[in-house]
């Protein structure tokens, strides 16, 4: 019962656990360097719910002194890692960039996104 | 209050957008550009580091914010140490020349000059900022740049600098998370003003998971074994200015982050009793050091080889924070910056061979010691310094590591220590003697070779005569730089 | 010893690394390059030489540069230990110095710029090393002169010359790296490591960190003193050419070993600490197996160098094994011996070097008659001879005197059986060659023919020098007292 509770009062946290996992098996696990990719939006993206879950609050209201929306700061959601998680999401999607880039550059010279045919051709080419 | 820290970084950052638009317009310039721009910091950080061994350290509150609302660059004893380096080793990869040391093509050009000013802003910008959360924008800033520059290096290249994006992303999320933990316990993301909330949470589990996020997550940032896997091929395949930084500076700096949590955030007695972080650290880096020494003897190429070689140069930094105890300390950070001169020093010779000759493989440099002496002149230099022959700046290194192991009566430390500078003696003379006693073998390559020209050799005689200064000078630096840093150390 | 200031001890450490600045200016002529090499050889030995007096006086002279590590001083300081070794090898390298030219001149060398270069920066080397105040300094001297010598071992770059260096590297870079330890344990112990006559370590020491402290130094200075099993490196070096193999490896190189024996010994841990901890013993027993070992090699070497590398394996035993003893006689015999043999072994050397370049003999079995060809290299081998195998009146009899007394003071009559036995190997295998050169008959050498000026008169010099000081021990040139003086500062505590 005690698990039950704890997992219904913390399943959003269990959520963001199995994403970061999903992530990190995606980066490691996979060969195919699309899906790592993939795996790695996936693992920022978690890290980005969890901070937004941290600041979450049931009822809670906008942080702006205003009459209609609530005078009292208890209330107010916290502001500040919504700010952070926009420059992590800045972060991410620049990271996504560049790293598409790189694909489409490795993809034109291999022919192929796999990981160990890659390597392959590295290392015949080395000798 | 002092603005000098931020003048640092933003003056980096705005040469860095004049000197791409510049070379749009006109390529020469953007060169220009650029090293003004590494001048006019090096001028800030100099300043900056008179003025913190004068007065003490110098605060920036960004946008008038008083901490911990606003975010702070904070100049002291430490960060203006690390600074100093990274703008003198920036501006020596800038003075060297683009088409030696990015392999460049006009089209790159542009591109390569903004983006190492950008790599080094964010490296300062890492180095100065006194909030977590900053931190890891500059990061990730730096990060994108090298990158994106290791790319220069041709198609193996981009491969590397892939699988670099994507475990250096790992570890900077473990950063971001480890942050996140820490700021939901505390509520501030101010160094100074966590290092106070902290002291009550010592016991918490969630701050445990933070440090040994944030510890695993600089960990592969500074490629301490066993996370090393990213870096041989990157700085193998970048081109030799970029590994320079990458090598010199930039491992370096996730090194810092260690050490500023270990002295600034935390207690040391956080990271050597509560946790043993400490202890773990000393022993991974000790195998790594035996590790990157191995692999650097069995290497065929030598920009490879010297990449081992920072994998186990970069150990013995871990080694001596590791050890937990002031002398130890004092090594490790001597270390940083006797390495990045070593290091840097190399990787540069390693371009002016290739641009020179074409060559890239050990075995091809037989007799090139006899066409261009005073290149290898000053690759001996650094290479003595990387076995630790004295009076070069190495040697030191190891002295105040070796003294910290005897204090902390670990033998098996100093026996790692003094082993491997025989494992680096086999790589660096197997190398002198190619250079200077082998007779080559016809190898036109060789036979035509020639001193290079003054802009190739400028920066690597500036390096090598800083090898052997720096070694003059360890004491200055130990007693009014690192003594004050390592203060709070047993 | 009263300490005064003195800018002489930098300068002539100074004295010859500002001369590889003029020998390495590209596209002088040889005559030009060489006169650099003498100038300095003699400017050096002037400087030193000009120490001598105030030593005399119990004045020594001393100069501090600046702080290498807090807390220690790159510091130099003569004393009458420091002016024994840097008064032989200083003069000893002019005579190489003049020896180099006529060798290199008679077998065109190659690259004789980064030879007489590397040359000038061992003897830097080996003044810094005989003139440091503290064992900070000494390490740094003694590592540059390791480097340093490097070049000279692999000159030839033959695969014979390159495999000799990297033997020499294992040895030396590992002895080095026990060095550092020793340096580091040193300084943990006792908080400084400035040289002081009687020891500096803190009387309370416990007596495993006494026998851990010296058994690094013994596998440091072991190395370069060649003590076996660490000594094969010195007979593979013998690929360098004569004057490297005479000047370094009889008298700056493996001396400096043995100096730093003596250093360790008498300034760091102390003669007595060690007696007590016991651990001399064992160096002692080595050392004496080395000087039987080594001259049972050197009976059955053909090869000349080789045979005189193995007598030099088994004479830096005899020095190093009258540091161990606990007996000040002892002690002057083996701070004679350092100059003593350094004379009569430089003497051989030159004679190897002069037959090489005249005949090409390399071979003690191509020597039968050569004597009539080279009477005058032959008689300085001759002397030299007598005095190695320890026969008045050459001067290898009276360090062989005091060291025999000395073991005897200490109550070691087995060692004196082990010297009086060598001295016997010793004209075993010298003498053969003697007799060989004299009375074989031959063939192929019966004109007189020698080789250049230039080798003949240092050589004669040399065993003319070892002659006299065998006859005239304390007139020349006071070697003896300072001998004297430096045991008594070690042994009476006192003094220095």
């Amino acid at each position: 019962m005690v698990i039950i509770d704890l997992f219904l009062s913390r399943y959003v946290y269990f959520m963001i656990v199995v994403l970061l996992a999903i992530g990190l098996y995606g980066m490691l696990g996979k060969h195919n360097l699309m899906k790592k990719l993939i795996g790695m939006n996936i693992f920022q993206t978690a890290i980005f719910i969890f901070f937004i879950e941290g600041a979450a609050k049931r009822g809670g209201s906008v942080p702006v002194i205003d009459e209609i929306l609530g005078m009292e700061a208890a209330q107010y959601v916290n502001p500040l890692p919504h700010v952070l998680i926009l420059t992590g999401i800045v972060v991410a999607i620049s990271l996504t960039g560049v790293a598409l880039a790189f694909l489409l550059v490795i993809y034109r010279t291999y022919k192929t996104l796999d990981d160990r045919a890659i390597m392959a051709n590295m290392k015949e080419s080395a000798e | 209050m002092s603005s000098l820290s931020i003048l640092i970084v933003a003056s980096l950052l705005l040469f860095c957008f004049i000197s791409v638009l510049v070379g749009i317009w006109r390529l020469r310039w953007a060169y220009a550009v650029a090293l003004a721009g590494m001048a006019l910091a090096l001028v800030a950080a100099g300043t900056g580091f008179y003025r913190v061994l004068a007065d003490g350290e110098l605060r920036y509150f960004l946008g008038g914010w008083p901490p911990p609302f606003g975010i702070e660059y904070v100049l002291d004893h430490l960060s203006a140490f690390m600074v100093v380096i990274i703008v003198f080793i920036g501006l020596i990869a800038v003075i060297y020349p683009p088409e030696a040391g990015l392999y460049h093509t006009p089209r790159r050009g542009i591109s390569a000059y903004g983006l190492v000013l950008l790599l080094i802003a964010g490296l300062v910008g890492v180095v100065v900022t006194g909030d977590l959360f900053n931190l890891f924008v500059f990061l990730e800033i730096y990060s994108l740049a090298s990158y994106a520059l290791i790319t220069m290096g041709g198609d193996k290249a981009v491969v590397a600098s892939f699988r670099y994006l994507i475990l250096g992303t790992i570890a900077g999320s473990f950063y971001l998370l480890g942050v996140g933990f820490i700021y939901f316990s505390t509520g501030t993301l101010n160094m100074a003003d966590a290092a106070r909330l902290l002291t009550p949470l010592y016991g918490s589990p969630t701050i445990m998971a933070a440090v040994a996020l944030i510890v695993v997550g600089m960990g592969i940032k500074m490629a301490l074994f066993p996370l090393h896997v990213w870096l041989p091929d990157a700085h193998s395949y970048a081109p030799p200015v970029v590994a320079a930084i990458l090598a010199a500076i930039q491992i370096e700096v996730a090194a810092y982050v260690i050490v500023r949590m270990m002295l600034t955030i935390f207690q040391p007695q956080y990271f050597i009793d509560i946790m043993p972080i400490t202890t773990i650290i000393g022993w991974v880096a000790a195998a790594g050091i035996i590790f990157g020494s191995v692999m650097a003897i069995a290497q065929k190429d030598f920009k490879r080889m010297l990449a081992y070689s920072t994998v186990a140069q970069v150990a013995y930094i871990g080694l001596g924070i590791g050890l937990a105890n002031q002398l130890g300390m004092i090594g490790a950070l001597l270390h940083i910056l006797n390495h990045a001169f070593m290091k840097s020093c190399l990787f540069l010779v390693a371009g002016g061979i290739r641009y020179q000759t074409g060559l890239h493989k050990i075995s091809q440099f037989a007799g090139l010691g006899r066409k261009m002496p005073l290149m290898m002149s000053a690759f001996t230099v650094a290479a003595l310094s990387m076995v630790g022959i004295p009076p070069t700046a190495g040697f030191f290194s190891k002295w105040y590591l070796v003294l910290g192991g005897i204090e902390a009566n670990n033998w098996v430390f100093v026996a790692v220590i003094l082993a491997s500078s025989l494992l680096t003696a086999v790589y660096f003379f197997r190398m002198i003697e190619k250079l200077f006693a082998t007779p080559s073998g016809g190898d036109p390559a060789v036979e035509q070779a020639r001193e290079p020209s003054a802009r190739i050799l400028t920066p690597i005689i500036i390096l090598a005569i800083g090898i052997i200064v720096l070694g003059l000078i360890n004491a200055l630096i130990v007693s009014y730089v690192l003594q004050p840093v390592v203060a709070l150390l047993p | 010893m009263e300490t005064v200031y003195s800018l002489k001890p930098l300068l002539a450490v100074l004295v010859s690394l500002v001369a590889v600045a003029f020998i390495v200016i590209p596209n002088q002529r040889p005559n030009v390059r060489e006169s650099w090499t003498i100038l300095a050889a003699l400017a050096k030995f002037a400087l030193v030489a000009s120490m001598l007096p105030l030593i005399l006086q119990g004045k020594s002279p001393a100069i501090t540069l600046f702080a290498i590590s807090p807390g220690i001083s790159l510091a130099l300081r003569v004393d009458y230990l420091g002016i024994i070794f840097g008064l032989s090898a200083s003069f000893l390298w002019i005579l190489t110095s003049f020896f180099s030219m006529g060798y290199v001149r008679s077998i065109p060398e190659h690259k004789q710029t980064r030879y007489f270069a590397s040359f000038a920066i061992c003897l830097s080397a080996t003044m810094g090393i005989a003139f440091a105040a503290n064992l900070f300094t000494l390490v740094i001297f003694y590592e540059i002169l390791t480097i340093a010598t490097y070049p000279l071992v692999i000159h030839r770059e033959t695969p014979g010359a390159i495999f000799g260096g990297r033997k020499y590297l294992v040895y030396l870079l590992t002895g080095g790296v026990f060095l550092l330890f020793a340096l580091a344990l040193t300084y943990q112990l006792s908080g400084t490591v400035d040289f002081q006559a009687g020891g500096i370590l803190p009387a309370l020491t416990a007596k495993s960190s006494v026998i851990m402290l010296f058994t690094l130094f013994l596998l440091s200075f072991g190395v370069k003193s060649a003590i076996m099993p660490m000594h094969s490196w010195l007979p593979t070096a013998m690929v360098a050419p004569t004057p490297v193999s005479a000047l370094l490896h009889a008298v700056a190189v493996v001396k400096a070993g043995v100096f730093g024996f003596a250093r360790a010994i008498g300034f760091i841990i102390g003669p007595s600490m060690l007696h007590e901890s016991g651990a001399s013993g064992f160096l002692a027993a080595l050392t004496a197996a080395t000087i039987l070992v080594a001259s049972l090699i050197a009976l059955r070497q053909d090869n000349l160098k080789a045979r005189l590398a193995y007598s030099t394996v088994g004479h830096l035993s005899y020095i190093v094994l009258g540091l161990t003893l606990f007996s000040p006689s002892a002690w002057i015999g083996a701070l004679l011996h350092i100059v003593n043999h350094a004379m009569m072994k430089i003497t051989l050397f030159f004679c190897a070097g002069a037959i090489h370049v005249k005949t090409h003999c390399e071979n003690v079995s191509q020597l039968n008659g050569i004597g009539r060809q080279m009477p005058l290299t032959m008689a300085a081998f001759a002397i030299a001879s007598v005095g190695l195998a320890g026969i008045p009146p050459v001067n290898g009899f009276i360090s062989k005197w005091y060291l025999v007394q000395g073991s005897y003071d200490a109550g070691q009559i087995v060692f004196v059986v082990i010297l009086l036995l060598s001295g016997l190997l010793n004209a075993g295998y010298f003498f053969s060659i003697v007799v060989r050169a004299f009375f074989a008959p031959s063939d192929k050498f019966t004109r007189f023919d020698e080789a250049s000026k230039l080798m003949i008169v240092p050589l004669v010099i040399t065993a003319v020098l070892s002659l006299l000081m065998g006859i005239f021990p304390d007139r020349i040139p006071y070697f003896f007292q300072l001998a004297s003086s430096a045991a008594q500062s070690v042994f009476g505590g006192g003094g220095l």
